[in-house]
């Protein structure tokens, strides 16, 4: 299996993230076409340690990890923090309790 | 804003011009400007998607631009908005392309980082940045060791003796750890080696070092990002490591620790991401074969 540091890993993964946000339709993005010449270019290479080859895999990773984090962020932020307060006969509900109800109306509405 | 064009449509074609005898569907001037001020919304109110397609353009000097629709984008203080690269320009645009119905400015943190350095709403010169990280070393989490409990105590120096001990080597300086309230004493000759590494960013790449500086709260690990020396997560772990302890004796909290994880994942990799794609040229080396 792949380590996760592999070009191949990480240009799966980003390819996947830009499916998730954009659809059946990630292939006509700008984004898409960018990342594919990036990958193919540093490819061909004679060198077993080629210094651009690390800096071009770090600056992939560094892209997939800002992808993959602000997706997540969000989605937590969606489920945990984005609802706003509960209204208050709710809150009220929550410990068993009711609010009042004045027939007339409070004193200071008119 | 309508009024006052209205009023200049009156004295360019010197008739009485009623506000109601616009059509309903004509692009009127004081609309652009209008919606650009609104473009980034107050914090109370949220801005609907207004636009379909983001494209970029290559504009006057090489730089780039970004249009949403017909439009140009701008920033927050009304300039337009240019960036240096197109890696970095198309990197902006998907931010903005992956919004859906609301604009959810929290989640496009190159976009606030481009906005930083084009407007520069606090007025910081380059030499400012770079003492503000210099003083910043002073109080670098790295340099920071407990006492107690002793599995913390383990773990910092299993995991960040190494990163000291790199960053020393690469720069040939001494930063050293304290366990104590005042920190350590960071000799001068440190200060100064390190200052005129960081003359040799331009304005926009200090401005994401500082961002990045300031989300990890450490320059030892921002130095380590950069250099790419340790990957973002890895740089984020080191970072939150008596978090992490601390979850691992206790639990997780997922709304709590994974939700701030994310979060600064998210604007580290885009602090890295932002001063790299600042600092490249686009030239392309080509090797000479060796026969």
């Amino acid at each position: 299996m792949a380590a996760v540091t592999s070009p191949l890993r990480a240009c799966r993964g980003i390819l996947k993230e830009l499916r998730i946000a954009k659809g059946s339709d990630y292939r006509n993005t700008l984004v898409y076409k960018h990342v594919l010449e990036q990958f193919r270019r540093n490819q061909v290479t004679g060198e077993q340690f080629c210094r651009a080859r690390m800096d071009a895999l770090h600056a992939a990773r560094t892209y997939l990890c800002l992808l993959t984090s602000t997706r997540m962020h969000l989605r937590l932020h969606e489920r945990y923090h984005a609802r706003g307060d509960r209204a208050l006969e709710e809150v009220a509900g929550l410990v068993g309790l009711r609010l009042p109800t004045q027939p007339g109306g409070k004193g200071w509405e008119t | 804003m309508m009024l006052r064009n209205i009023c200049r449509y009156q004295r360019q074609f010197g008739q009485v011009i009623w506000p109601f005898s616009f059509p309903q569907g004509q692009h009127v001037p004081s609309l652009s400007t209008h919606l650009q001020k609104a473009k980034y919304a107050s914090g109370t109110t949220e801005r609907k998607k207004f636009y379909e397609n983001v494209s970029i353009a290559q504009g006057e000097g090489g730089l780039f631009e970004i249009n949403l629709d017909k439009r140009k984008l701008k920033t927050p203080g009304g300039k337009l908005f240019t960036v240096p690269n197109e890696a970095l320009a198309i990197a902006v645009a998907t931010e903005w392309d992956a919004q859906k119905d609301t604009l959810k400015f929290y989640t496009m943190h190159l976009t606030t980082l481009c906005n930083t350095a084009l407007d520069n709403p606090t007025q910081r010169t380059k030499e400012q940045m770079i003492s503000a990280a210099l003083k910043f070393l002073e109080t670098d989490t790295i340099c920071y060791r407990v006492e107690e409990p002793p599995g913390l105590v383990e773990l910092q120096r299993n995991e960040w003796d190494p990163v000291m001990n790199w960053i020393e080597q690469r720069y040939n300086v001494v930063i050293g750890s304290s366990s104590n309230i005042m920190g350590p004493q960071i000799p001068e000759e440190t200060k100064e080696t390190f200052q005129q590494h960081l003359n040799s960013y331009n304005l926009w790449s200090m401005t994401g070092l500082e961002y990045v500086i300031t989300q990890l709260k450490s320059l030892v690990l921002s130095f380590g990002l950069i250099d790419r020396h340790l990957s973002v997560e890895q740089a984020v772990v080191l970072s939150r490591l008596e978090e992490e302890y601390q979850i691992q004796r206790w639990g997780n909290v997922e709304w709590v620790h994974d939700y701030d994880m994310y979060e600064l994942q998210a604007r580290t990799a885009a602090g890295a991401m932002f001063v790299h794609l600042s600092s490249e040229s686009t030239a392309v080396k080509r090797k000479i074969l060796h026969d």
